[in-house]
């Protein structure tokens, strides 16, 4: 069966059983590694996405379920070479310590962002509750995100004194 | 001589109105009571404090007077009613915002007759017709255990209720045809653990207060509709008096089990507004939890259990229900297929939760869409929401797939409408 999901912007047409979860789908079909496997059980948030711009388990969705859907991953939010701004805070407050649980905490952290610029300590507290670390740099982690909504706001402030 | 007749059948129109509405006002007037300067935590003894955090949990005071992410027991909580939104007040001994100038005497006549310090009635969010029946030394340790809180000040949200129910004094009327309980009294043909049971379901826990019908002014239906099944924040509160659907009748071990921890392995994991009763619960002293679980198997005791027992009919429902089964596949099997690792500890297999058997496929759509939150800590059940990944047809089609498959029960309707209706309350603040 043919399914055909929107990745990143860009259109794939699959040959594959629709009840495949969307993670092996993104690692094996279309090589996008960042999405990690950690639980396949929805506890741990490795395996996060956006799917219509909403944080989900790609672990526990059906590529079916998702065709025709927008679905965005760690690699659309910027590249080694041009790192997105929160990959630029995650990378100065070196928050990732074996890292494999990081794309899945950047993802989860860019749908907060995404929906409110500036999340007080509570909200993005709250927002990242899903979402586990083995190493333990849950601090680090979340001073990541308080740099992005800092450099964000930065931003914003030089293009308003811009003429 | 007619103008005068008329005049005169206004006059005494006018007269009978005044008096009545005078009496119902005198019969709605309560008197305020003095202010007090706050107790302190040396005025109660150690054991008193210790039985009334015992008591308030098993009463879940902590559930309605915190809002999310709140201050314990400072209340702001918002509590959805057919009659409007009421909001939990602060009940921390703060002097000006909460409790602390409330004496004894004051907490116990809101707590029995649902009338504020200074003397407003209070609405029956606050299940007063339950908290009547409880001894008064156990009202005694409750209210030294909420003086002895941390105070924080927390001003009363204005509710947002229906005209014209905002007007206090209409609740002298309800509790007029409603608030006729009693003290508990033990029965004599049941033992302690029975009669201790009966009081705590009875009383505190206000256990029929979700799991009973209510009547169109909002009181609890008793006799023999008493336990048949209420509604709770949206989620079905099953019947307790075996004449709900459970595909296996409970006993008061299984009751136990799901009380102390959440979950039971032969009817479901506590859900929605069951998680924080559960909570609770899980810390009170277990004799009294045996005692509740004793008290409420009893109540289906008379009853021949109808219970058709499980059900996993894999093939036809793939059948009749393909986009269902792969969506299962895909989504749920992980965890729900037996085999799955979860399936190995204990917990309930899908043939046998109570939410698939229901009559409305309510619960098993919030469970869906929101998940269920671990009510008991790290170790307690918990499953991930599914709002984000699934659309309202795509949980009608599972929730089609789950009935035909784990239920003998007649297919559910108008799914695609109740994930929309559940998902429209989620995306509200």
């Amino acid at each position: 069966m043919t399914v055909t999901i929107t990745v990143n912007g860009a259109d794939h047409a699959l040959d594959v059983d629709p009840a495949t979860p969307l993670l092996y789908v993104l690692r094996d079909d279309l090589e996008l590694n960042g999405a990690k496997y950690g639980c396949g059980l929805g506890q741990c948030g490795a395996c996060t996405v956006h799917i219509d711009g909403k944080p989900a388990f790609s672990c526990l969705t059906p590529v079916g379920a998702v065709a025709g859907r927008r679905i965005r991953t760690v690699e659309g939010l910027g590249s080694t070479q041009a790192p997105g701004l929160l990959q630029q805070a995650f990378e100065t407050e070196q928050a990732a310590q074996c890292g494999y649980c990081i794309a899945g905490m950047l993802m989860r952290a860019q749908a907060l962002l995404d929906r409110n610029p500036d999340p007080d300590e509570a909200q993005i507290r709250a927002h990242m509750q899903t979402n586990l670390c083995r190493c333990g740099t849950h601090m680090r982690i979340l001073r990541a995100i308080r740099r992005a909504v800092a450099m964000h706001k930065g931003i914003q402030a030089a293009q308003e004194v811009r003429p | 001589m007619k103008r005068i007749r008329w005049t005169g059948w206004l006059t005494g129109g006018a007269l009978v109105c005044f008096v009545g509405v005078g009496a119902f006002l005198g019969i709605a007037h309560r008197s305020s009571l003095p202010a007090i300067t706050p107790p302190k935590a040396a005025d109660f003894p150690a054991e008193m404090l210790s039985r009334g955090a015992a008591l308030a949990a098993i009463g879940d005071c902590i559930v309605c007077h915190t809002a999310d992410g709140g201050v314990a027991y400072a209340g702001g909580r918002a509590l959805a009613t057919p009659f409007g939104t009421l909001y939990s007040t602060n009940i921390t001994p703060d002097p000006e915002t909460g409790i602390g100038n409330w004496s004894k005497e004051a907490f116990k006549r809101a707590m029995r007759d649902g009338v504020s310090r200074d003397g407003r009635h209070l609405y029956p969010a606050l299940p007063y017709d339950h908290y009547r029946q409880v001894h008064d030394g156990d009202l005694d340790a409750i209210y030294a255990f909420l003086m002895t809180r941390p105070a924080a000040s927390a001003p009363a949200k204005a509710n947002e209720l229906i005209f014209p129910l905002g007007f206090r004094p209409l609740l002298a009327g309800w509790k007029l045809l409603f608030l006729h309980q009693e003290e508990f009294t033990p029965r004599p043909d049941r033992d302690a653990e029975w009669n201790r049971g009966a009081y705590l379901a009875e009383g505190l826990g206000h256990c029929s207060g979700c799991h009973s019908p209510r009547n169109i002014a909002g009181a609890e239906k008793t006799g023999s509709d008493a336990y048949s099944g209420g509604v709770a924040e949206g989620w079905v509160a099953p019947a307790l008096n075996g004449s709900g659907p459970a595909a296996v009748p409970w006993t008061s071990d299984s009751l136990f089990t799901y009380l102390r921890t959440g979950v039971d392995g032969r009817h479901g994991a506590a859900a929605g507004p069951m998680g924080p009763v559960v909570h609770g619960l899980s810390r009170a002293p277990e004799a009294d939890v045996h005692a509740i679980a004793t008290y409420i198997a009893s109540l289906s005791a008379d009853r021949v259990p109808k219970a058709p027992g499980a059900a996993d009919r894999v093939a036809e429902a793939a059948r009749t229900n393909p986009a269902g089964a792969s969506l299962f596949a895909g989504a749920c099997a992980g965890c729900h297929e037996g085999g799955a690792p979860m399936m190995t500890q204990g917990r309930p297999g899908l043939s046998t939760v109570t939410a698939l058997q229901l009559d409305r496929p309510d619960n098993a759509i919030r469970a869906i869409l929101q998940g269920i939150h671990a009510p008991t800590g790290p170790a307690g059940p918990a499953m991930p929401p599914f709002a984000a990944s699934l659309t309202d047809a795509q949980v009608a089609d599972l929730a089609a797939y789950l009935r035909s498959r784990f239920s003998e029960r007649p297919a559910w309707t108008a799914l695609e409408t109740a994930a929309a209706t559940v998902r429209k309350e989620e995306s509200q603040p």
